[in-house]
């Protein structure tokens, strides 16, 4: 469990720096709408990251504050 | 020595948002959601401990459940909407923010019903 919190952090800042250097590249060799698609991309595979925790996150309220 | 643990993690966290801000808002925004889902996550051990002990010390003074039950309904009602909220506000969306404030509000008065017609029901016993 702790070894993933950790993680998560760095796994979304890594695909943040990385999807910047590859936006950087793609926009000096002139192909706009890759950099677009790219930029997409890497928010919909963050989305996906924080919709499991988020999901994490509202069953243990749930469960904790017998909510429902 | 947990705490140290989350100072240091909230640190790191915030280097981090603040990198990816100037170039990726959104993955700011979502980095500094986890961050707050994962503080909580870690924390969860330490709020049943407490609310164990609420409910043994409830049991003792042989007040109902019920009552109990509602107010953990009510706080975890008010942590979720201030969590929402406060991600709401961070990312700019101040509107956004004061509806799911006033959502969580709502729902908080509707827990909070029967209590509020049990109090009253006991004060106008009281009343001749």
């Amino acid at each position: 469990m702790s070894g993933f919190n950790v993680d998560v952090i760095f796994r979304i800042a890594g695909i943040g720096i990385f999807i910047s250097v590859l936006n950087i590249v793609l926009k000096q060799a002139g192909k706009e709408e890759q950099a677009q698609m790219l930029t997409l991309g890497g928010v919909v595979i963050v989305l996906l990251i924080v919709i499991q925790l988020i999901n994490e996150l509202f069953s243990s309220i749930k469960t904790i504050f017998n909510l429902f | 020595m947990e705490i140290l643990q989350i100072v240091a993690f909230a640190l790191i966290a915030t280097i981090l948002v603040v990198l990816l801000k100037e170039h990726r808002p959104v993955l700011a925004m979502q980095l500094s959601i986890v961050v707050g889902v994962v503080i909580f996550l870690r924390l969860i051990r330490y709020l049943s401990l407490v609310l164990e002990f609420l409910t043994g010390m409830t049991m003792q003074a042989n007040i109902s459940l019920v009552y109990l039950n509602i107010l953990l309904k009510i706080v975890g009602i008010a942590y979720i909407a201030e969590f929402g909220a406060q991600i709401c506000r961070d990312a700019g969306e101040g509107a956004t923010a004061g509806k799911v404030e006033f959502a969580g509000k709502l729902f908080i008065l509707v827990m909070a019903l029967p209590l509020i017609s049990a109090v009253l029901e006991t004060i106008l016993k009281f009343i001749p």
